[in-house]
């Protein structure tokens, strides 16, 4: 197991246009990081560059504390699962799993004794004689981390693992991603769109956008103290309301605004959408000062809401100013 | 189709019969005239139904050819054609494999204009750059050898554009993932590349052996030797003026036999790439 360390890392493919600007960040052994960020971020680009399948334009990657720039993907001691999962289609699960440690030159019984356990942590041993396309996607993924894990290798990279499973089987696998982590303690990079992935895996994790890095840090300070108007309207579902006031913007997150009296109004909902949940009832409206401006509320399932303009109040200590301008957080 | 209408039911069979009866009955009578004497041939009407010459005229053929025209045997000319035709196809499949390899998994310069440059010969057959392939044979001392009749068909344009095709609908990542195996570019191609295109590879291979086989114009110009006729080229050496002389009923087993071994291949492979068919996922 190892560190990760990027250092001003960037990438442009043709002269003159950047699509990673300096990003650096120092990864814990044993760190389990999340890399979160809407599409065409970059945040697959960078894991690739870590990965050796991209070159790193500027800056250094160093793994272990041993600058992996030039070095092949094979000699930098990682191992990755991909969104498609990659499985060699014509190989058996176990040959999956044995072709990287054949070629390591390690001796059949060490290849037979890891590839059996990976399938014994993965629940695979039935599965060791099918090719792929005789697995389910679940299945399937298994195998792909099996690969990974055969390998022994000092930090695990995921590129969007589980976007091709379904809602149940992606909770699950998150589960076991979870607890596979424990287990092994490898340090760990995991890129992903899906917030809540980010927010139940990640020990630390990196919020992206446009190439550039807007917060590092633990997914719950993320969410009580975003960096950004970008980072606070990226997480939370349904995010943190913006509304411009004074010059500056307010940020307010939805489950902080409660239903009160008309005089003790702090502002006016018009409501237009009303999403009952079940535990939660989501309203979702404009201000009465300004038609353009939504603002989304988590109510309690039981609340009575009445349709028109709904007065709303929140406390002062949770609300988060940033620059209009800039974006950036303004601390009080 | 699903709807039960007896007239459609009716029509395409007809179409279809009407199909196999056109292509069949010349082969039939080829058949049947290879059962004959060549008196019996040159009645009028011919007959139509099998003679008991079947043994004689087959053994003439393998062993001596016509007593007419070309008396070289059959055996060598369909061992002559299978050596060519089997040549032609595993060389065009090497080459073309390895050239599609190079232009789809490797960044070099001038890589988009090396493949049109394969892409362009395309459209220049055999029969257009002949006399400048003839005499490029020639010089070389190449006339009348195995070399001199498979080397200049071996350089494919369509197979290569196919491998192409074919690489490119392997997904990315399945490079990219025997990369962080440690696997070089030789030993993917081996152990990935190799194993995914064996269907292509089976198609390819049926294609490219019947055509090496049917070739005519290319091995009536470098061979003169009767040791290195092909069977194609036999039948027509055996053909030596008009038609009274010609020995039909051999001329005719020399085309039934002729047209055996593509036929052969055809069914075998048919089995092979069907079933890669069916099996085929990425």
């Amino acid at each position: 197991m190892a560190a990760v360390a990027l250092k001003k890392v960037s990438k442009s493919y043709t002269a003159g246009v950047q699509v990673i600007h300096e990003v650096s960040m120092d990864i814990a052994d044993g760190e389990f990081i999340v890399i979160l960020g809407p599409s065409g971020c970059g945040k697959s680009t960078l894991l690739r560059m870590v990965a050796g399948l991209e070159r790193v334009s500027a800056g250094e990657v160093a793994i272990g504390g041993r600058v992996v720039n030039d070095l092949e993907p094979k000699d930098r001691d990682i191992a990755m699962v991909f969104q498609n999962y990659a499985l060699y289609p014509h190989m058996s699960v176990y040959d999956n799993m044995a072709y990287g440690l054949r070629i390591k030159g390690l001796s059949r019984d060490e290849i037979d004794t890891r590839v059996k356990r990976a399938a014994q942590t993965l629940e695979l041993e039935k599965f060791l004689d099918r090719k792929p396309r005789a697995l389910s996607g679940g299945q399937r993924q298994r195998v792909a981390m099996g690969r990974a894990i055969v390998r022994e290798p000092q930090v695990f990279l995921f590129d969007e693992p589980l976007s091709n499973l379904d809602a149940k089987l992606r909770v699950q696998m998150r589960g076991e991603l979870a607890a596979l982590h424990k287990r092994l303690g490898t340090t760990s990079l995991y890129v992903t769109h899906d917030q809540v992935e980010a927010m139940t895996l990640a020990q630390r994790m990196m919020v992206m956008n446009g190439g550039r890095v807007e917060q590092i840090g633990a997914p719950l300070g993320i969410y009580a103290r975003p960096a950004s108007t970008f980072v606070a309207g990226f997480i939370g579902s349904p995010p943190m309301n913006l509304i411009p006031r004074d010059g500056r913007t307010l940020g307010i997150r939805p489950e902080h605004l409660e239903v009160c009296s008309d005089a003790e109004a702090m502002m006016r909902l018009e409501v237009d959408l009303i999403e009952p949940l079940g535990a939660d009832t989501v309203v979702y409206g404009h201000t009465e000062r300004d038609a353009a401006v939504r603002v989304a509320a988590r109510l309690p399932g039981t609340a009575s809401i009445p349709q028109g303009r709904l007065p709303l109040r929140y406390a002062p200590a949770h609300v988060h100013w940033f620059d209009a301008a800039s974006g950036q957080r303004i601390e009080l | 189709m699903v709807e039960n209408r007896p007239w459609l039911t009716f029509f395409s069979h007809a179409v279809l019969i009407g199909g196999v009866l056109t292509v069949a009955f010349p082969l039939y009578v080829t058949f049947v005239c290879s059962t004959l004497t060549l008196e019996q041939i040159l009645q009028v009407p011919m007959p139509l139904l099998p003679g008991n010459q079947l043994l004689h005229n087959y053994r003439q053929v393998l062993a001596g050819g016509s007593t007419q025209g070309s008396g070289a045997a059959v055996s060598t000319m369909l061992l002559n054609s299978l050596i060519m035709a089997s040549a032609i196809a595993v060389g065009k499949i090497a080459i073309s494999i390895i050239a599609s390899f190079a232009i789809v998994y490797f960044r070099f310069r001038l890589r988009r204009f090396f493949f049109w440059m394969i892409f362009v010969t395309l459209m220049l057959p055999v029969e257009v750059r002949i006399i400048p392939t003839f005499k490029v044979v020639s010089d070389l001392g190449l006339l009348d050898s195995y070399v001199g009749l498979t080397l200049p068909l071996m350089a494919s344009a369509t197979a290569t554009f196919l491998f192409r095709q074919f690489f490119l609908t392997i997904p990315e990542e399945l490079a990219e993932a025997a990369r962080i195996d440690g696997a070089g570019p030789l030993r993917f191609f081996r152990d990935v590349v190799l194993p995914l295109s064996s269907t292509s590879i089976a198609a390819l291979f049926v294609i490219q052996f019947i055509y090496g086989w049917n070739q005519y114009l290319w091995p009536l110009l470098v061979t003169n030797r009767e040791s290195m006729y092909t069977a194609v080229i036999g039948i027509k050496r055996m053909i030596v003026g008009g038609d009274a002389t010609n020995e039909w009923q051999l001329i005719m087993a020399t085309a039934m036999l002729a047209m055996l071994p593509p036929a052969a291949v055809v069914v075998l492979m048919q089995k092979w790439f069907v079933k890669g068919l069916v099996e085929t996922e990425k």
